[in-house]
């Protein structure tokens, strides 16, 4: 927590200085004859001393809280002792752990050898020096900044300009976020696959019928195996989501027709918010009523019309998804169809159309575009969606078009396959990368094709 | 204009009447089956939501209370103070199991023989025992002394009792035998079992033991990725949309920026997840399974949420309150901080309440860094391991044990309680605070 106190130290220390910058101003402004004389309002004098006393400080201190403990490390390892440094990496980071761990106090996996004894009292010196080095420099950066502005501090000083440029640079910064955290995931999830597709090649994972991934726990079986063969979670995932499509689009798009263009205001007023609960309901609710009501009650319609079906089945999961989906299909529509303009209507019924015929002749073929994109954007959220498919759906990778059996999909593989591992280099955890790399390339290609769909739509009637 | 005289042309006229006319009854009887479909639909649509929150309400309502028995506790001096010093680390380590089974056996004298033994002693729970231990502890003069006490009866006995195990199976098809069911009975007709209101299902943490699992823990560990994530993603969130909507010209680059936060909000949530094991976890060396990381991958991910409905509130002050404040000589940030940004903050809240609700539910990015692990206590700040209310849910669901289907289905209970609570407080402020210029 020395850090936290660090931080509460510099902003206590930018408060003094805000004060002790706005004295000066107005100490100077009365000096020259009053407030008419400055240049800006004195709280700009005082937010310019404030941000030149903290920023760099904090800027300082961010840096170095990401990298003290890479760099802590390094130093550790280099003064390890010779047999304990040229282990091999997977070891030599147990060994890390367990020195670590002995500096907290906590549990130590193997028995505490005089050497990880000096190594632990050697980090700990490491600590309180790094800590110490960082509290001075980052108190000497704030009060020496603090210092320097308040120096500066006269009634020229175009103080407001400044403080303004700098919020400006802060309110880019936020936005720029962003963009780093498209790159970050693009950056994060293509390292790994990269070294996945070096262990299994592209092809294979793409176009291989088989996946086991269990099979590669062996080192001498991995990436021979063929065991990373994608194409039947690639299906299985296809399978579910066509079963959600087949729910929600029906009585998506009939619910969004009825409600636009047949209901009462008073129903309209009740209903939409209503059907719209269902797009608020966290999607764990879901896989647990799919697991608890749907799957059971699937399975027990099956035996009575004599069907064999999975427990876990395709269909159970398909239908929880497809009830989910319904609020995107049906608000997405209503908006399309509500942009129609009025003026296509009247003009099917002054040709005595009556209102269906004006609906799946008119109004319908009109907003076509927009309803594309409204579907294509709830495919890549039933893509996306975990929850339900990991509660409700199978783990076995099998390739059936059968909605009765259990299949298994990209996110289900992709929670299996990380959940409670720390091994970082086998290819079963970088295959989750893989994976996810193909759902992010598939999910996004099919949100910019629909935004870009459903943008052309809109100019074509605005 | 005059009748037309030519006979071809009238006839012609007639002819598609007629042909109207005869198809008017067809037409009308589609007319009333796309209308008939369309109610059909919006029906099907209420009945989901319905049966919905029937099956977990019906689940789950259970799940807040707990069965108790009543027992004859004497507190013998000889198991838990052997050598009378009244040592309070001995009076802590003492045998509490021992005094349970004396008063069951005492309740039961008739019961002999170790497997019977054995199935009466499971007639309370694991957390009688605990009970007892912090009564003495806190209370070291009850040692020697007899008392009355209503202790945790075991999750069986509780499934028995609210009907979830169903007596008229075969008794091998159950998982409670004729004997406990006997013993049940007997105690209930001495007034000995008692349902009460399961206060400590808000308290504890999880488990493995039914009747003790609580979500207190994750409720904290909820509050506490909300609160990292509330404290990145409104400051964020807003100056990001202050500066897209109010200070950038139009360009190339926010083009980008805007492109890029509309792909990020349709991005999977599980992608993100992806993202904070590889960058936060690995790289940066964030510890697993704490708040602060579960929360830092939820900001990212309600970033874009907050950034669009902070654009579409700053976009419905009216241009006239900007002339106005330029007008007097404000300069174009005191213009936005002082009048605009006032102005918009109802609709920017409103917009990061939806956002917080989207991340209280959300659990499959979390599954991704950790926080699926069992963790008994309740955390106590950020860096702590802790699960969320979400991930309880799940984990809770996954376990085979009966007892916990209905743990689960209040869990939900709870967790969509405090969805509806903010969603209500968002569909408020909008009311209360919305301005039509």
């Amino acid at each position: 927590m020395s850090m936290s106190a660090l931080v509460l130290v510099l902003l206590a220390l930018s408060a003094a200085a805000y004060f002790l910058g706005r004295q000066r101003s107005l100490a100077l402004a009365g000096r020259a004859g009053g407030l008419r004389n400055l240049h800006s309002l004195p709280t700009y004098y005082g937010f310019y001393t404030a941000l030149w006393c903290g920023l760099p400080a904090l800027a300082v201190l961010g840096v170095w809280g990401m990298f003290q403990s890479t760099i802590v490390t390094e130093l550790l390892v280099q003064d390890l002792p010779a047999e304990l440094r040229e282990l091999p990496p997977d070891r030599l980071g147990l060994v890390i752990n367990d020195i670590r761990n002995l500096v907290t106090g906590s549990a130590v996996s193997h028995e505490v050898t005089p050497q990880i004894q000096a190594a632990a009292e050697h980090l700990r010196e490491l600590r309180s020096t790094a800590y110490a080095a960082l509290t001075v420099i980052v108190l000497a950066l704030g009060i020496g900044g603090g210092t320097i502005a308040w120096r500066q501090v006269s009634p020229r000083l175009r103080a407001r300009n400044r403080v303004e440029a700098i919020v400006v640079a802060l309110l880019v910064v936020c936005s720029v976020i962003a963009i780093f955290t498209t790159v970050g995931i693009v950056l994060s999830v293509l390292f790994e696959a990269i070294r996945f597709f070096k262990l299994v090649s592209i092809t294979d994972f793409l176009f291989g019928l088989e996946w086991s991934p269990q099979m590669a726990l062996r080192p001498d079986q991995a990436g021979s195996s063929g065991a990373f063969g994608a194409v039947p979670l690639f299906a299985g995932t296809a399978l579910i989501s066509g079963i959600a499509m087949l729910i929600a689009v029906p009585i998506g798009l009939m619910s969004a027709v009825y409600l636009s263009e047949y209901a009462s205001r008073g129903f309209r007023a009740t209903a939409k918010p209503l059907l719209e609960i269902l797009a608020g309901i966290p999607t764990v609710v879901y896989g647990f009523f799919a697991a608890l009501t749907v799957a059971p009650f699937v399975r027990d319609s099956g035996a009575l019309l004599g069907l064999d079906v999975a427990s876990e089945s395709a269909l159970a999961a398909g239908l929880v998804m497809g009830i989910m989906i319904i609020p995107f299909v049906s608000s997405l529509s209503d908006d399309v169809i509500n942009a129609v303009p009025q003026s296509m209507r009247d003009a099917a019924y002054a040709l005595g159309a009556t209102q269906s015929e004006t609906v799946r002749q008119v109004i319908l073929p009109a907003a076509l575009p927009g309803i594309v994109g409204s579907i294509l954007l709830a495919v890549s959220r039933a893509i996306g969606e975990t929850m339900i498919v990991v509660m409700a759906a199978g783990l076995s990778a099998k390739l059936t078009a059968n909605p009765l059996d259990s299949v298994t999909t990209v996110t289900v593989q992709i929670v299996t396959l990380l959940v409670g591992d720390q091994e970082f280099d086998s290819p079963k955890t970088l295959a989750a990368f893989a994976l996810g790399l193909v759902l992010f390339i598939v999910t996004l290609g099919l949100n910019v094709l629909a935004l870009h769909v459903v943008r052309k739509y809109r100019e074509q009637y605005e | 204009m005059s009748e037309p005289a030519d006979s071809p042309d009238t006839d012609r006229r007639r002819r598609t009447i007629d042909v109207v006319n005869a198809s008017l009854a067809r037409r009308y009887a589609s007319e009333r089956r796309f209308r008939l479909l369309g109610r059909l639909a919006v029906l099907l649509g209420l009945a989901f939501v319905a049966v919905l929150f029937l099956s977990i309400v019906a689940n789950g309502y259970s799940g807040f209370q707990q069965t108790y028995i009543r027992l004859q506790i004497a507190f013998d001096p000889a198991i838990l103070d052997p050598d009378g010093k009244r040592d309070p680390a001995a009076i802590r380590g003492a045998d509490y199991g021992a005094l349970v089974k004396q008063a069951l056996r005492a309740e039961f004298p008739a019961v002999s023989g170790r497997s019977e033994l054995r199935e009466l002693y499971r007639l309370a729970s694991a957390g009688a025992e605990y009970r007892l231990m912090d009564l003495v502890a806190h209370q070291p003069s009850l040692i020697g002394t007899s008392k009355e006490l209503w202790l945790l009866a075991s999750d069986e006995v509780d499934l028995v009792r609210k009907g979830q195990i169903d007596r008229s199976l075969p008794e091998s098809e159950r998982p409670v035998n004729d004997r406990v069911i006997g013993w049940l009975d007997a105690l209930e007709q001495r007034g000995a079992v008692d349902t009460r209101f399961n206060w400590s299902f808000f308290t504890n943490g999880d488990s493995r033991e039914p009747e003790l699992a609580g979500i207190g823990g994750a409720i904290a560990g909820s509050f506490y990725t909300l609160l990292v994530c509330l404290a990145l993603s409104f400051p964020i969130g807003v100056a990001a949309a202050v500066y897209l909507e109010e200070f950038a010209a139009k360009s190339r680059w926010t083009d980008l920026i805007e492109v890029n936060i509309n792909n990020l909000a349709a991005v999977p949530s599980i992608v993100f997840g992806l993202l904070g094991l590889a960058v936060l976890i690995n790289f940066l060396g964030l510890p697993r399974s704490a708040p602060v990381v579960g929360g830092l991958v939820l900001t990212l991910m309600t970033l874009p949420t907050i950034i669009i409905a902070g654009r579409a509130a700053l976009k419905s002050v009216p241009p006239s309150i900007r002339e106005a404040a330029l007008g007097v000589g404000a300069s174009r940030m005191q213009t936005v901080f002082h009048h605009v940004l006032p102005l918009a903050m109802p609709g920017m809240l409103t917009g990061t309440i939806i956002g917080m609700a989207r991340a209280l539910g959300e659990s499959a990015p979390l599954l991704m860094i950790g926080m699926v692990a069992f963790i008994v206590d309740v955390p106590k700040g950020p860096f702590e391991p802790s699960t969320v209310l979400p991930v309880q849910i799940y984990l809770w669901a996954d376990s085979p044990e009966r007892a916990f289907v209905a743990k689960t289905a209040a869990a939900t209970i709870v967790l969509l309680g405090f969805l509806i609570t903010m969603n209500a407080l968002a569909v408020f402020l909008r009311k209360r605070f919305e301005r039509r210029w």
